[in-house]
């Protein structure tokens, strides 16, 4: 009992976390499915001749003449329109997505926490005119923004490649992808904006603030050590709500072809080319499945972990 | 008086946005005209320029823009040399409009009892099958429910169209795949608003008074529990009316979300910027109304 006393507020959310089993189990999924999307395909992990089956072998981008497969024993997932296995496909997509979403979230949190920290410790004048260009951004649809935002970026690379230097291909790719992050974490990033800037407006009130700064301690150093750890609860709960939706709108704009570019795949480009495959004579239920239910298991144990955190931050919630 | 104050703010709110979003596709790479299947002479690339005003200083251009619009004229599409915006967003609206009402219908429909209900029986078996269903709905983005849809009603089993937007018929798919997930959406914040407001102590005064438990629960509870949905309501109702495209584009509906994409990737100025303006004026239109319902369901709330 008295153990407890002595945990840091950090500590004691953990241990709720843990006690709390619908988020320790999606953890465990989370983690599970993240291993697999990067070990995949296990053919390249062990020695050639060794007791696999022959569907853990296939590479990504190994075409086959079987287009259209329906998944059976050799292909698990089946295989699309160029005999690519899928399952190591969206393997690979898998792991792009997770990718997008973790470095859009972090995009996003950078301008999110530090516009909203800005604003909030500011106050007067500077958070008015702030929190005002964020209501702005507000009422604009985001499609438009980041359209914009990414046809910009895409043809500054083109330029490049076309210039006197010209880019590699892979150079090329690189830089379209972390152009896609950018754009993704800067139309993401105004709803953390303005909760971080609530929680340190509300923070800034506190005597312990003003005791520090009489104590003669700069703002910097009130910004770093007292405001924001009072802030990482909530920052890091809202966090993981947001990959999700980083993950769901990337898969948007690889529909939209702005995404994503092949021969590279994220799901959302594998769900787009499986979307273009309906037609009323025959039914590849397995391109559009496969890539689905993996992005909403994906999606559901990070909404779940999101969840169990938020609980566990939540100072009601200790009994 | 607030709420006066904030229609009046709502116009110098609106001519920035107009301003900001004139700038932003001015500022794309490529114009309107890029995209012609021939590639034309210079005369006649001129002559497009100096007919749209396009030579003209940025300022200058958005001068004549406002110009129009205090006139009630968004301009010319550029991309649909022979329509107006007006036209086009008076062709489209209506349809994303219908299909935006329904989905809310649906949505509110299916989300605010199951988020009751689940809330209601919290920790016991309905509230963890609810709330699974609840979040699994979210998770599925209607890129992958839209086609499972149609694969499986429509070409499989052939009950309703596969596409278009014709008859009652052709409306239940794409209002059940747009609807989906905002029902999942507001059934996660009836659940929360629920569970807060079921530990306030206006609640343990009710049930000491000896009140019935449906009379707290949808009396008083109600009341307060669905907050959270309302402020959603705001930007969600935004997002349904003025179209969504994938839903659009999965089942050939001619709606507005189509249009808002395909401006973009065109560069048609005129009509981003129209479109623009139409959203920002839903949304900041809405999110007041919701305001003021706000004020009228929970009393503690006072705007000055």
């Amino acid at each position: 009992m008295n153990e407890r006393l002595h945990l840091s507020p950090n500590q004691r959310a953990w241990r709720r976390f843990r006690r709390n089993r619908g988020a320790a189990a999606a953890l465990l999924v989370l983690l599970v499915l993240i291993a697999l999307v990067l070990l995949w395909p296990l053919g390249k992990l062990a020695p050639a001749a060794t007791v696999l089956p022959k569907a853990m072998t296939h590479l990504p981008d190994s075409i086959s003449d079987t287009p259209f497969a329906p998944p059976s024993w050799e292909h698990w997932f089946g295989t699309d329109a160029h005999g690519r296995d899928l399952l190591s496909r969206v393997c690979h997509g898998a792991r792009i997505s997770l990718l997008v979403g973790l470095v859009g979230a972090a995009v996003s949190l950078v301008i999110g926490v530090l516009w909203g920290a800005v604003a909030g410790y500011g106050g007067g004048r500077w958070d008015s005119v702030m929190m005002r260009f964020v209501d702005v951004l507000y009422a604009m649809p985001t499609v438009v923004f980041v359209i914009v935002l990414v046809t910009a970026i895409n043809a500054k690379l083109e330029k490049w490649q076309a210039g006197p230097h010209g880019l590699s291909e892979r150079h090329a790719q690189l830089l379209q992808m972390a152009g896609l992050f950018v754009g993704l974490g800067a139309v993401s990033w105004l709803t953390m904006a303005r909760i971080v800037r609530g929680q340190v407006l509300s923070l800034r009130r506190r005597p312990f603030i003003d005791a520090s700064l009489v104590l003669g301690a700069s703002h910097a150093r009130i910004v770093r050590r007292h405001i924001l750890p009072n802030v990482y609860g909530v920052i890091i709960v809202y966090l993981t709500l947001m990959i999700p939706s980083i993950i769901l709108y990337e898969s948007f704009l690889s529909y939209l072809g702005l995404g994503i570019q092949p021969p590279q795949a994220s799901l959302g480009s594998l769900m787009a080319s499986g979307a273009e495959q309906i037609n009323p004579i025959r039914i590849y239920w397995w391109l559009i499945v496969f890539p689905g239910a993996v992005l909403a298991l994906t999606l559901l144990a990070l909404t779940f972990v999101g969840d169990g955190l938020r609980d566990a931050f939540d100072p009601r919630g200790e009994s | 008086m607030y709420f006066i104050k904030r229609i009046l703010f709502l116009i110098p709110l609106l001519w920035l946005i107009s301003f900001l979003a004139f700038l932003l596709v001015h500022a794309m790479p490529g114009g309107p005209f890029d995209r012609e299947r021939t590639p034309a002479s210079p005369e006649i690339e001129h002559h497009l320029l100096a007919k749209y005003h396009l030579d003209e200083p940025i300022l200058k251009q958005y001068g004549r823009y406002l110009n129009g619009l205090l006139h009630g004229d968004f301009g010319p599409s550029m991309k649909y040399r022979n329509h107006s915006v007006t036209d086009i967003i008076a062709a489209g609206l209506p349809v994303s409009l219908s299909l935006g009402v329904l989905a809310f219908c649906f949505s509110m429909g299916v989300g605010l009892p199951l988020g009751f209900f689940t809330a209601v029986h919290k920790a016991r078996w309905q509230d963890y099958l609810g709330s699974l269903a609840a979040a699994v709905v979210i998770c599925v983005p209607s890129l992958v429910l839209g086609p499972m849809l149609i694969m499986l009603f429509a070409i499989k089993w052939r009950w309703f169209p596969v596409a278009l937007w014709a008859s009652p018929w052709h409306v239940i798919l794409p209002t059940l795949t747009l609807g989906l997930y905002f029902a999942g959406r507001v059934a996660r914040l009836m659940h929360e608003g629920m569970l807060a407001t079921l530990h306030s102590e206006f609640i343990t005064t009710a049930r000491a008074k000896g009140l019935s438990e449906t009379s707290i629960l949808l009396k008083h509870a109600f009341r307060l529990a669905v907050l959270p949905v309302l402020s959603y309501s705001g930007p969600m109702l935004a997002d349904l009316l003025t179209g969504t495209f994938v839903v659009e584009n999965l089942f050939q509906i001619p709606g507005l979300g189509v249009s808002m994409v395909n401006s973009s990737l065109n560069a048609d100025y005129t009509m981003v910027v129209g479109l623009v303006l139409l959203y920002a004026v839903v949304l900041l239109v809405l999110n007041l109304a919701v305001d003021f319902t706000h004020c009228l369901l929970d009393p503690r709330v006072r705007y000055e």
